[in-house]
Protein backbone atom coordinates (compact mmCIF):
# COMPACT_ATOMS: atom_id res chain seq x y z
CA UNK A 1 0.00 0.00 0.00
CA UNK A 2 1.12 3.55 -0.66
CA UNK A 3 0.89 6.52 1.73
CA UNK A 4 -0.13 9.93 0.45
CA UNK A 5 3.53 10.95 0.80
CA UNK A 6 4.38 8.38 -1.91
CA UNK A 7 2.20 10.17 -4.46
CA UNK A 8 4.18 11.44 -7.42
CA UNK A 9 3.62 12.00 -11.12
CA UNK A 10 3.01 8.75 -13.05
CA UNK A 11 2.38 6.68 -9.91
CA UNK A 12 -0.08 3.90 -10.80
CA UNK A 13 -2.83 3.20 -8.31
CA UNK A 14 -6.07 1.22 -8.24
CA UNK A 15 -9.41 2.77 -7.24
CA UNK A 16 -12.49 0.49 -7.19
CA UNK A 17 -10.66 -2.01 -9.39
CA UNK A 18 -9.73 0.56 -12.06
CA UNK A 19 -6.08 1.52 -12.65
CA UNK A 20 -5.29 5.23 -12.58
CA UNK A 21 -2.09 7.12 -13.19
CA UNK A 22 -1.23 10.33 -11.33
CA UNK A 23 -1.14 13.24 -13.77
CA UNK A 24 -0.75 16.04 -11.24
CA UNK A 25 -0.68 16.33 -7.49
CA UNK A 26 -0.58 19.09 -4.95
CA UNK A 27 0.01 19.15 -1.20
CA UNK A 28 -2.69 21.36 0.37
CA UNK A 29 -3.13 22.45 3.93
CA UNK A 30 -5.85 24.99 4.63
CA UNK A 31 -4.95 27.46 7.40
CA UNK A 32 -4.06 25.52 10.55
CA UNK A 33 -5.91 22.47 9.23
CA UNK A 34 -5.26 18.87 8.16
CA UNK A 35 -3.02 18.11 5.21
CA UNK A 36 -4.52 16.77 1.98
CA UNK A 37 -3.09 15.68 -1.34
CA UNK A 38 -5.18 16.92 -4.24
CA UNK A 39 -4.64 14.89 -7.39
CA UNK A 40 -5.63 14.65 -11.01
CA UNK A 41 -5.82 11.00 -12.02
CA UNK A 42 -6.13 9.55 -15.48
CA UNK A 43 -8.32 6.49 -15.86
CA UNK A 44 -6.02 4.13 -17.72
CA UNK A 45 -8.92 2.38 -19.48
CA UNK A 46 -10.76 5.41 -20.81
CA UNK A 47 -8.19 8.21 -20.60
CA UNK A 48 -10.70 10.33 -18.66
CA UNK A 49 -9.12 12.59 -16.04
CA UNK A 50 -10.75 12.88 -12.62
CA UNK A 51 -9.95 14.97 -9.57
CA UNK A 52 -9.56 13.31 -6.22
CA UNK A 53 -8.41 14.61 -2.84
CA UNK A 54 -6.79 12.21 -0.39
CA UNK A 55 -6.59 12.77 3.35
CA UNK A 56 -3.13 12.29 4.80
CA UNK A 57 -4.26 9.20 6.73
CA UNK A 58 -5.53 7.42 3.59
CA UNK A 59 -3.77 4.45 2.02
CA UNK A 60 -3.66 3.86 -1.73
CA UNK A 61 -3.64 0.51 -3.47
CA UNK A 62 -0.92 0.00 -6.09
CA UNK A 63 -2.13 -1.05 -9.56
CA UNK A 64 -0.49 -4.29 -10.71
CA UNK A 65 0.68 -3.58 -14.20
CA UNK A 66 2.83 -5.63 -16.50
CA UNK A 67 5.37 -3.81 -18.68
CA UNK A 68 6.65 -5.04 -22.03
CA UNK A 69 9.20 -3.21 -24.15
CA UNK A 70 7.88 -2.37 -27.62
CA UNK A 71 8.84 -0.12 -30.47
CA UNK A 72 6.74 2.85 -31.57
CA UNK A 73 6.16 2.46 -35.32
CA UNK A 74 3.92 5.25 -36.54
CA UNK A 75 0.82 7.32 -35.95
CA UNK A 76 -2.30 6.34 -37.84
CA UNK A 77 -5.37 8.55 -37.47
CA UNK A 78 -5.95 8.85 -33.71
CA UNK A 79 -4.01 5.65 -33.06
CA UNK A 80 -0.38 5.12 -32.14
CA UNK A 81 0.97 1.78 -33.36
CA UNK A 82 3.54 -0.22 -31.40
CA UNK A 83 5.32 -3.47 -32.26
CA UNK A 84 6.77 -6.23 -30.12
CA UNK A 85 10.31 -6.55 -31.55
CA UNK A 86 10.47 -10.28 -30.79
CA UNK A 87 7.06 -11.56 -31.85
CA UNK A 88 6.31 -8.71 -34.31
CA UNK A 89 2.84 -8.46 -32.73
CA UNK A 90 1.35 -5.03 -33.20
CA UNK A 91 -1.13 -3.05 -31.15
CA UNK A 92 -2.60 0.44 -31.15
CA UNK A 93 -3.18 2.95 -28.34
CA UNK A 94 -5.27 6.12 -28.52
CA UNK A 95 -4.04 9.65 -27.79
CA UNK A 96 -6.28 9.71 -24.68
CA UNK A 97 -4.65 6.55 -23.37
CA UNK A 98 -1.18 7.97 -23.94
CA UNK A 99 -1.91 11.35 -22.32
CA UNK A 100 1.19 13.58 -22.20
CA UNK A 101 3.37 10.64 -23.17
CA UNK A 102 2.29 11.03 -26.79
CA UNK A 103 4.66 14.02 -26.98
CA UNK A 104 7.66 11.77 -26.46
CA UNK A 105 7.07 9.31 -29.30
CA UNK A 106 9.21 9.57 -32.40
CA UNK A 107 9.52 6.75 -34.92
CA UNK A 108 11.47 3.74 -33.62
CA UNK A 109 11.49 4.88 -29.97
CA UNK A 110 11.49 1.98 -27.55
CA UNK A 111 8.97 2.37 -24.77
CA UNK A 112 7.47 0.19 -22.06
CA UNK A 113 3.87 -0.63 -22.91
CA UNK A 114 1.73 -1.21 -19.83
CA UNK A 115 -0.69 -4.11 -19.66
CA UNK A 116 -3.48 -4.56 -17.16
CA UNK A 117 -5.06 -8.02 -17.26
CA UNK A 118 -3.38 -8.59 -20.65
CA UNK A 119 -4.91 -5.41 -22.06
CA UNK A 120 -2.57 -2.63 -23.27
CA UNK A 121 -3.51 0.60 -21.51
CA UNK A 122 -0.58 3.02 -21.73
CA UNK A 123 3.14 3.54 -22.00
CA UNK A 124 6.07 4.59 -19.85
CA UNK A 125 8.55 6.61 -21.90
CA UNK A 126 12.28 6.68 -21.09
CA UNK A 127 13.13 9.33 -18.45
CA UNK A 128 14.87 11.44 -21.08
CA UNK A 129 14.15 11.67 -24.79
CA UNK A 130 16.01 13.66 -27.43
CA UNK A 131 13.71 15.70 -29.67
CA UNK A 132 14.43 18.13 -32.49
CA UNK A 133 13.22 21.75 -32.36
CA UNK A 134 10.64 22.14 -35.15
CA UNK A 135 10.08 25.85 -34.67
CA UNK A 136 11.15 28.67 -32.39
CA UNK A 137 11.88 32.36 -32.73
CA UNK A 138 15.19 32.92 -34.51
CA UNK A 139 18.41 32.80 -32.49
CA UNK A 140 19.80 35.71 -30.60
CA UNK A 141 22.88 37.83 -30.55
CA UNK A 142 23.42 38.55 -26.92
CA UNK A 143 20.44 40.79 -26.21
CA UNK A 144 19.21 38.66 -23.35
CA UNK A 145 18.25 39.72 -19.91
CA UNK A 146 18.44 37.49 -16.87
CA UNK A 147 18.68 34.18 -18.68
CA UNK A 148 15.24 34.61 -20.16
CA UNK A 149 13.48 31.70 -21.84
CA UNK A 150 11.43 31.45 -25.02
CA UNK A 151 8.93 28.94 -26.29
CA UNK A 152 9.85 26.21 -28.77
CA UNK A 153 7.72 23.61 -30.55
CA UNK A 154 9.35 20.21 -30.81
CA UNK A 155 8.97 17.78 -33.72
CA UNK A 156 6.19 15.92 -31.88
CA UNK A 157 4.21 19.09 -31.17
CA UNK A 158 5.37 19.40 -27.53
CA UNK A 159 5.80 23.01 -26.36
CA UNK A 160 8.77 23.66 -24.09
CA UNK A 161 10.52 26.68 -22.62
CA UNK A 162 14.13 26.84 -23.79
CA UNK A 163 17.06 29.23 -23.35
CA UNK A 164 17.38 31.97 -25.96
CA UNK A 165 20.46 30.44 -27.61
CA UNK A 166 18.50 27.43 -28.91
CA UNK A 167 17.85 27.36 -32.66
CA UNK A 168 15.54 25.43 -34.96
CA UNK A 169 16.83 22.02 -35.97
CA UNK A 170 18.82 21.55 -32.78
CA UNK A 171 18.33 18.49 -30.60
CA UNK A 172 17.26 18.89 -26.98
CA UNK A 173 17.11 16.48 -24.10
CA UNK A 174 13.64 16.59 -22.54
CA UNK A 175 12.76 15.25 -19.11
CA UNK A 176 9.59 13.20 -19.66
CA UNK A 177 8.68 13.36 -15.96
CA UNK A 178 8.20 17.12 -16.10
CA UNK A 179 8.04 17.88 -19.83
CA UNK A 180 10.84 20.39 -19.32
CA UNK A 181 13.99 21.21 -21.25
CA UNK A 182 17.00 19.59 -19.68
CA UNK A 183 19.94 20.43 -21.97
CA UNK A 184 21.02 20.90 -25.54
CA UNK A 185 22.55 17.86 -27.15
CA UNK A 186 25.56 19.04 -29.07
CA UNK A 187 25.57 17.02 -32.24
CA UNK A 188 28.58 17.51 -34.50
CA UNK A 189 27.75 19.90 -37.30
CA UNK B 1 42.20 45.93 -18.31
CA UNK B 2 38.65 47.39 -18.28
CA UNK B 3 36.61 46.53 -15.16
CA UNK B 4 34.17 43.63 -15.32
CA UNK B 5 30.61 44.30 -16.47
CA UNK B 6 27.49 42.15 -16.34
CA UNK B 7 26.36 40.37 -19.51
CA UNK B 8 22.96 42.02 -19.08
CA UNK B 9 24.60 45.42 -19.61
CA UNK B 10 26.39 44.48 -22.84
CA UNK B 11 23.47 45.46 -25.03
CA UNK B 12 23.55 49.00 -23.64
CA UNK B 13 27.17 49.54 -24.71
CA UNK B 14 28.04 51.27 -28.00
CA UNK B 15 29.60 48.91 -30.55
CA UNK B 16 33.37 48.39 -30.29
CA UNK B 17 33.50 49.24 -26.55
CA UNK B 18 36.34 47.33 -24.88
CA UNK B 19 34.86 45.32 -22.01
CA UNK B 20 35.78 42.60 -19.55
CA UNK B 21 33.22 39.82 -19.00
CA UNK B 22 33.37 36.62 -16.94
CA UNK B 23 31.04 33.64 -16.97
CA UNK B 24 30.47 30.02 -17.85
CA UNK B 25 30.65 28.47 -21.31
CA UNK B 26 27.18 26.99 -21.68
CA UNK B 27 27.21 26.01 -25.35
CA UNK B 28 29.79 25.59 -28.11
CA UNK B 29 29.11 27.04 -31.54
CA UNK B 30 31.00 26.39 -34.78
CA UNK B 31 32.42 29.92 -34.71
CA UNK B 32 32.67 30.60 -30.98
CA UNK B 33 30.64 29.89 -27.87
CA UNK B 34 27.85 31.12 -25.59
CA UNK B 35 28.89 32.68 -22.30
CA UNK B 36 26.51 33.00 -19.38
CA UNK B 37 26.89 34.88 -16.12
CA UNK B 38 24.28 35.39 -13.42
CA UNK B 39 22.53 38.07 -15.48
CA UNK B 40 22.23 36.53 -18.95
CA UNK B 41 23.86 34.98 -22.01
CA UNK B 42 26.02 36.45 -24.76
CA UNK B 43 27.48 35.07 -27.92
CA UNK B 44 31.28 35.19 -28.23
CA UNK B 45 32.36 35.11 -31.86
CA UNK B 46 35.65 34.13 -33.43
CA UNK B 47 37.29 33.04 -30.18
CA UNK B 48 39.24 29.89 -29.29
CA UNK B 49 36.85 27.34 -27.79
CA UNK B 50 37.29 26.60 -24.07
CA UNK B 51 35.90 23.32 -22.71
CA UNK B 52 32.12 23.25 -22.29
CA UNK B 53 31.22 24.18 -18.72
CA UNK B 54 34.46 26.04 -17.93
CA UNK B 55 34.54 29.55 -16.50
CA UNK B 56 36.28 32.11 -18.70
CA UNK B 57 37.22 35.73 -18.21
CA UNK B 58 37.81 37.66 -21.40
CA UNK B 59 38.46 41.12 -22.77
CA UNK B 60 36.74 41.79 -26.05
CA UNK B 61 34.79 44.38 -28.01
CA UNK B 62 31.01 44.70 -28.07
CA UNK B 63 29.03 44.22 -31.25
CA UNK B 64 25.26 44.50 -30.92
CA UNK B 65 25.31 42.82 -27.51
CA UNK B 66 27.66 40.05 -28.66
CA UNK B 67 31.40 39.92 -28.07
CA UNK B 68 33.98 40.00 -30.89
CA UNK B 69 37.72 40.63 -31.34
CA UNK B 70 38.70 38.73 -28.22
CA UNK B 71 42.07 40.05 -27.11
CA UNK B 72 42.59 37.91 -24.03
CA UNK B 73 40.83 34.84 -22.74
CA UNK B 74 41.61 33.11 -19.45
CA UNK B 75 40.02 29.71 -18.87
CA UNK B 76 39.33 28.32 -15.42
CA UNK B 77 38.56 24.65 -15.85
CA UNK B 78 36.62 22.71 -13.29
CA UNK B 79 37.60 19.27 -12.08
CA UNK B 80 34.81 17.07 -13.30
CA UNK B 81 32.03 16.43 -15.77
CA UNK B 82 29.37 17.83 -13.42
CA UNK B 83 28.35 20.49 -15.87
CA UNK B 84 26.62 18.00 -18.13
CA UNK B 85 24.55 16.59 -15.30
CA UNK B 86 21.01 17.85 -15.52
CA UNK B 87 20.83 18.25 -11.72
CA UNK B 88 23.82 20.61 -11.41
CA UNK B 89 23.42 23.63 -9.15
CA UNK B 90 24.29 25.74 -12.13
CA UNK B 91 21.48 24.25 -14.19
CA UNK B 92 19.05 24.68 -11.31
CA UNK B 93 19.84 28.26 -10.44
CA UNK B 94 20.71 29.88 -13.74
CA UNK B 95 18.14 31.89 -15.61
CA UNK B 96 14.86 32.79 -13.97
CA UNK B 97 15.69 31.50 -10.49
CA UNK B 98 18.72 33.73 -9.95
CA UNK B 99 16.55 36.61 -11.13
CA UNK B 100 13.96 35.63 -8.51
CA UNK B 101 16.61 35.79 -5.81
CA UNK B 102 17.36 39.38 -6.81
CA UNK B 103 13.67 40.25 -6.49
CA UNK B 104 13.66 38.47 -3.12
CA UNK B 105 16.48 40.72 -1.94
CA UNK B 106 14.49 43.74 -3.07
CA UNK B 107 11.30 42.52 -1.37
CA UNK B 108 13.16 42.20 1.93
CA UNK B 109 14.18 45.85 1.69
CA UNK B 110 10.56 46.90 1.02
CA UNK B 111 9.39 45.00 4.11
CA UNK B 112 12.10 46.55 6.28
CA UNK B 113 11.27 50.04 5.02
CA UNK B 114 7.58 49.56 5.75
CA UNK B 115 8.11 48.53 9.37
CA UNK B 116 10.84 51.12 9.88
CA UNK B 117 8.46 53.86 8.83
CA UNK B 118 5.75 52.41 11.09
CA UNK B 119 8.13 52.62 14.08
CA UNK B 120 8.51 48.86 14.63
CA UNK B 121 11.49 47.23 16.28
CA UNK B 122 13.08 44.36 14.37
CA UNK B 123 13.78 41.36 16.61
CA UNK B 124 15.38 37.94 16.25
CA UNK B 125 14.07 35.29 18.62
CA UNK B 126 15.57 31.79 19.08
CA UNK B 127 14.89 29.12 16.49
CA UNK B 128 15.57 26.27 18.94
CA UNK B 129 12.87 26.14 21.59
CA UNK B 130 11.66 23.81 24.37
CA UNK B 131 7.97 24.16 23.37
CA UNK B 132 7.40 24.38 19.62
CA UNK B 133 3.70 25.23 19.58
CA UNK B 134 0.66 23.04 19.95
CA UNK B 135 -1.21 23.73 16.73
CA UNK B 136 -2.99 20.44 16.24
CA UNK B 137 -1.93 19.97 12.62
CA UNK B 138 1.68 21.14 12.77
CA UNK B 139 4.61 18.87 13.50
CA UNK B 140 7.93 20.22 14.73
CA UNK B 141 11.44 19.08 13.84
CA UNK B 142 13.29 17.73 16.85
CA UNK B 143 16.78 18.99 17.66
CA UNK B 144 19.12 16.50 19.27
CA UNK B 145 22.22 17.08 21.38
CA UNK B 146 20.75 19.74 23.63
CA UNK B 147 20.45 19.58 27.41
CA UNK B 148 16.74 18.82 27.35
CA UNK B 149 14.18 18.08 24.61
CA UNK B 150 14.27 20.82 21.98
CA UNK B 151 12.62 21.55 18.64
CA UNK B 152 12.87 24.10 15.85
CA UNK B 153 9.93 26.44 16.26
CA UNK B 154 6.97 26.14 13.89
CA UNK B 155 6.36 29.88 14.39
CA UNK B 156 8.09 32.43 16.66
CA UNK B 157 4.83 33.54 18.32
CA UNK B 158 5.44 32.50 21.95
CA UNK B 159 8.82 34.24 22.07
CA UNK B 160 7.62 37.35 20.26
CA UNK B 161 4.60 37.75 22.52
CA UNK B 162 6.88 37.59 25.57
CA UNK B 163 8.59 40.70 24.21
CA UNK B 164 5.25 42.53 24.28
CA UNK B 165 5.44 42.59 28.10
CA UNK B 166 7.81 45.57 27.64
CA UNK B 167 5.03 47.72 26.15
CA UNK B 168 6.97 48.17 22.90
CA UNK B 169 4.59 49.64 20.26
CA UNK B 170 5.47 47.14 17.55
CA UNK B 171 7.90 44.32 16.75
CA UNK B 172 8.57 42.41 13.56
CA UNK B 173 10.71 39.48 12.53
CA UNK B 174 11.57 38.04 9.14
CA UNK B 175 13.00 34.61 9.76
CA UNK B 176 12.74 30.90 9.14
CA UNK B 177 9.96 28.71 10.48
CA UNK B 178 10.17 24.92 10.38
CA UNK B 179 7.40 22.36 9.84
CA UNK B 180 8.00 18.66 9.48
CA UNK B 181 6.54 16.87 6.49
CA UNK B 182 5.25 19.90 4.60
CA UNK B 183 6.32 19.93 0.98
CA UNK B 184 4.43 21.08 -2.08
CA UNK B 185 3.92 23.97 -4.45
CA UNK B 186 3.24 26.30 -1.53
CA UNK B 187 5.10 24.45 1.23
CA UNK B 188 8.70 23.90 2.21
CA UNK B 189 9.70 22.29 5.53
CA UNK B 190 11.91 25.34 6.11
CA UNK B 191 10.35 28.59 4.94
CA UNK B 192 10.50 32.32 5.60
CA UNK B 193 7.88 33.91 7.77
CA UNK B 194 7.26 37.56 8.35
CA UNK B 195 5.63 37.94 11.74
CA UNK B 196 4.67 41.17 13.45
CA UNK B 197 2.78 42.39 16.51
CA UNK B 198 1.25 45.78 17.15
CA UNK B 199 0.40 46.59 20.77
CA UNK B 200 -2.62 48.60 21.93
CA UNK B 201 -4.20 47.35 18.71
CA UNK B 202 -6.32 44.51 17.36
CA UNK B 203 -6.80 42.30 14.29
CA UNK B 204 -8.30 45.23 12.33
CA UNK B 205 -5.08 47.21 12.78
CA UNK B 206 -2.85 44.41 11.52
CA UNK B 207 -5.21 43.80 8.60
CA UNK B 208 -4.58 47.43 7.67
CA UNK B 209 -0.83 46.84 8.04
CA UNK B 210 -1.12 43.88 5.70
CA UNK B 211 -3.03 45.87 3.06
CA UNK B 212 -0.60 48.77 3.22
CA UNK B 213 2.48 46.55 3.15
CA UNK B 214 1.29 44.46 0.20
CA UNK B 215 0.21 47.59 -1.68
CA UNK B 216 3.68 49.04 -1.14
CA UNK B 217 5.26 45.79 -2.36
CA UNK B 218 3.12 45.88 -5.50
CA UNK B 219 3.93 49.54 -6.11
CA UNK B 220 7.68 49.03 -5.78
CA UNK B 221 7.97 45.72 -7.65
CA UNK B 222 5.41 46.22 -10.42
CA UNK B 223 4.80 49.97 -10.44
CA UNK B 224 1.06 49.37 -9.98
CA UNK B 225 -1.41 47.96 -7.45
CA UNK B 226 -1.66 44.70 -9.38
CA UNK B 227 0.34 41.58 -8.57
CA UNK B 228 0.75 38.91 -11.27
CA UNK B 229 -0.54 36.12 -8.94
CA UNK B 230 -0.12 32.39 -9.55
CA UNK B 231 -2.98 31.99 -12.01
CA UNK B 232 -4.12 35.55 -12.71
CA UNK B 233 -3.62 39.17 -11.66
CA UNK B 234 -4.71 40.30 -8.21
CA UNK B 235 -5.72 43.84 -7.32
CA UNK B 236 -4.31 44.67 -3.89
CA UNK B 237 -5.68 48.21 -3.55
CA UNK B 238 -6.63 48.82 0.12
CA UNK B 239 -9.05 48.22 1.70
CA UNK B 240 -9.36 44.53 0.79
CA UNK B 241 -12.74 42.80 0.79
CA UNK B 242 -13.84 41.09 4.01
CA UNK B 243 -15.70 37.80 3.99
CA UNK B 244 -16.67 35.88 7.13
CA UNK B 245 -16.07 32.11 7.22
CA UNK B 246 -19.85 31.58 7.38
CA UNK B 247 -20.36 33.79 4.31
CA UNK B 248 -17.62 31.92 2.45
CA UNK B 249 -19.33 28.57 3.15
CA UNK B 250 -22.67 29.98 2.04
CA UNK B 251 -21.17 31.41 -1.14
CA UNK B 252 -18.83 28.63 -2.29
CA UNK B 253 -19.50 25.35 -0.46
CA UNK B 254 -22.18 22.69 -0.92
CA UNK B 255 -22.49 22.27 2.86
CA UNK B 256 -23.41 24.80 5.55
CA UNK B 257 -20.79 25.80 8.10
CA UNK B 258 -23.04 24.74 11.00
CA UNK B 259 -23.26 21.18 9.60
CA UNK B 260 -19.51 20.58 9.43
CA UNK B 261 -18.35 22.34 12.60
CA UNK B 262 -18.38 19.11 14.59
CA UNK B 263 -16.49 17.23 11.87
CA UNK B 264 -13.10 18.88 11.60
CA UNK B 265 -11.85 16.87 8.63
CA UNK B 266 -14.88 17.68 6.50
CA UNK B 267 -14.60 21.34 7.53
CA UNK B 268 -10.99 21.51 6.37
CA UNK B 269 -11.58 19.47 3.23
CA UNK B 270 -14.46 21.75 2.22
CA UNK B 271 -12.23 24.73 2.89
CA UNK B 272 -9.39 23.22 0.84
CA UNK B 273 -11.45 21.92 -2.09
CA UNK B 274 -14.34 24.34 -2.49
CA UNK B 275 -13.54 27.60 -0.75
CA UNK B 276 -9.83 28.43 -0.74
CA UNK B 277 -9.36 28.10 -4.52
CA UNK B 278 -12.05 30.81 -4.99
CA UNK B 279 -10.69 33.30 -2.46
CA UNK B 280 -8.87 36.43 -3.59
CA UNK B 281 -9.38 35.79 -7.30
CA UNK B 282 -8.79 39.11 -9.00
CA UNK B 283 -8.97 40.99 -5.69
CA UNK B 284 -7.32 40.35 -2.36
CA UNK B 285 -9.69 39.31 0.43
CA UNK B 286 -9.61 38.71 4.18
CA UNK B 287 -11.47 35.71 5.53
CA UNK B 288 -12.70 36.77 9.00
CA UNK B 289 -14.74 35.63 12.01
CA UNK B 290 -13.40 32.10 12.41
CA UNK B 291 -15.65 29.74 14.35
CA UNK B 292 -14.62 29.59 18.02
CA UNK B 293 -13.29 25.99 17.79
CA UNK B 294 -10.82 27.26 15.14
CA UNK B 295 -9.80 30.29 17.22
CA UNK B 296 -6.21 29.07 17.66
CA UNK B 297 -4.54 31.86 19.71
CA UNK B 298 -7.14 34.50 18.84
CA UNK B 299 -9.45 36.34 21.23
CA UNK B 300 -13.15 35.55 20.94
CA UNK B 301 -15.30 38.40 19.75
CA UNK B 302 -16.90 40.13 22.75
CA UNK B 303 -20.17 40.87 20.96
CA UNK B 304 -20.36 37.29 19.61
CA UNK B 305 -18.23 34.64 21.38
CA UNK B 306 -19.23 32.05 18.74
CA UNK B 307 -16.51 33.52 16.55
CA UNK B 308 -12.89 34.52 17.02
CA UNK B 309 -11.10 37.69 15.95
CA UNK B 310 -8.94 35.69 13.59
CA UNK B 311 -8.35 36.43 9.90
CA UNK B 312 -6.50 35.05 6.93
CA UNK B 313 -5.50 37.01 3.84
CA UNK B 314 -6.00 35.34 0.44
CA UNK B 315 -4.62 36.39 -2.92
CA UNK B 316 -5.41 34.38 -6.03
CA UNK B 317 -6.48 31.31 -4.02
CA UNK B 318 -3.28 31.38 -1.96
CA UNK B 319 -3.36 31.76 1.82
CA UNK B 320 -0.86 34.54 2.46
CA UNK B 321 -1.20 35.24 6.18
CA UNK B 322 -2.96 34.39 9.41
CA UNK B 323 -3.54 36.93 12.15
CA UNK B 324 -5.38 37.52 15.39
CA UNK B 325 -6.52 39.89 18.02
CA UNK B 326 -4.20 38.14 20.43
CA UNK B 327 -5.63 36.17 23.29
CA UNK B 328 -4.11 37.77 26.40
CA UNK B 329 -6.09 35.96 29.11
CA UNK B 330 -3.63 33.49 30.74
CA UNK B 331 -6.35 31.16 32.06
CA UNK B 332 -8.18 30.77 28.79
CA UNK B 333 -4.84 30.40 27.02
CA UNK B 334 -3.79 27.56 29.35
CA UNK B 335 -7.13 25.80 28.87
CA UNK B 336 -6.84 25.99 25.08
CA UNK B 337 -3.28 24.69 25.07
CA UNK B 338 -4.22 21.81 27.35
CA UNK B 339 -7.12 20.99 25.02
CA UNK B 340 -4.69 21.00 22.07
CA UNK B 341 -2.40 18.64 23.98
CA UNK B 342 -5.30 16.23 24.56
CA UNK B 343 -6.33 16.42 20.92
CA UNK B 344 -2.77 15.73 19.75
CA UNK B 345 -2.60 12.77 22.10
CA UNK B 346 -5.87 11.41 20.71
CA UNK B 347 -4.68 11.82 17.11
CA UNK B 348 -1.43 10.01 17.89
CA UNK B 349 0.72 13.08 17.23
CA UNK B 350 3.72 14.13 19.35
CA UNK B 351 2.57 16.03 22.42
CA UNK B 352 4.82 19.01 23.16
CA UNK B 353 5.08 20.57 26.62
CA UNK B 354 3.26 23.75 27.62
CA UNK B 355 5.41 26.86 27.35
CA UNK B 356 5.24 27.98 30.97
CA UNK B 357 7.38 31.04 30.28
CA UNK B 358 4.91 32.18 27.64
CA UNK B 359 2.00 31.61 30.03
CA UNK B 360 3.90 33.49 32.76
CA UNK B 361 4.31 36.44 30.38
CA UNK B 362 0.53 36.53 29.96
CA UNK B 363 0.21 36.48 33.78
CA UNK B 364 2.60 39.46 33.95
CA UNK B 365 0.33 41.04 31.40
CA UNK B 366 0.68 42.10 27.79
CA UNK B 367 -1.25 44.96 26.20
CA UNK B 368 -4.15 44.20 23.87
CA UNK B 369 -2.33 43.36 20.64
CA UNK B 370 -2.83 42.35 17.04
CA UNK B 371 -0.43 39.96 15.37
CA UNK B 372 0.05 38.48 11.93
CA UNK B 373 2.21 35.78 10.34
CA UNK B 374 2.76 36.15 6.62
CA UNK B 375 4.42 33.69 4.22
CA UNK B 376 7.27 35.71 2.77
CA UNK B 377 8.03 33.14 0.04
CA UNK B 378 4.37 33.15 -1.01
CA UNK B 379 4.31 36.94 -1.17
CA UNK B 380 7.29 36.76 -3.51
CA UNK B 381 5.60 34.07 -5.61
CA UNK B 382 2.48 36.23 -5.98
CA UNK B 383 4.60 39.30 -6.75
CA UNK B 384 6.48 37.69 -9.63
CA UNK B 385 4.06 35.00 -10.79
CA UNK B 386 6.21 32.02 -9.69
CA UNK B 387 4.20 28.80 -9.58
CA UNK B 388 6.35 26.80 -7.16
CA UNK B 389 7.94 27.82 -3.86
CA UNK B 390 11.11 26.00 -4.96
CA UNK B 391 11.57 28.68 -7.61
CA UNK B 392 11.82 31.53 -5.09
CA UNK B 393 14.19 30.11 -2.45
CA UNK B 394 17.95 29.80 -2.91
CA UNK B 395 18.09 26.04 -2.41
CA UNK B 396 14.89 24.15 -1.59
CA UNK B 397 14.84 21.19 0.80
CA UNK B 398 15.00 18.68 -2.03
CA UNK B 399 18.35 20.13 -3.16
CA UNK B 400 19.98 20.47 0.26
Amino acid sequence: MYDTSDIKKNLKIKLDGVPFTVVEFQFVKPGKGNAFTRTKLRNMFTGAVIERTFRSSEKLEPADLEERQMQFLYKEGDGYVFMDTVSYDQLSLSAEQLGDNKWYLIDSTNVDVLFYNEKPIGVTPPTFVVLKVASTEPGFKGDTSGGAMKSATMETGLEVSVPLFINEGESLKIDTRTGEYSERVNLKR
Amino acid sequence: MPSRIAVRDLAGQPDSTRVCVAGRVVALETDGFILQDDTGCAQVLGAPQPPLGAFVQLVAKTDGGALVDVESETTFTHGSERFTRSDSDWGWLSGARIQNLRTRHKLKRVVERYFDAAGFLEVETPAIVPCPGLDVHLDAIEVLGMRGPRWLHTSPEYQMKRLLTTGVPGIFQLGKAFRRGERGKLHEPEFSMLEWYRSFADAEAVMRDTEQLVAQVAQELTGSLLLPGLHGQVDVTPPWDRLTVAEAFARYADVALADVLSDEETYFQTLADQIEPQLGRGRAVFLTEYPAPMASLAKLKESNPQVAERFEGYLDGVELCNGFSELTDPHEQRERLERDQELRERLGRSVYPLDERFLAALEEGIPPSGGNALGFDRLLMLAIGAKHIEDVVALPAMRV
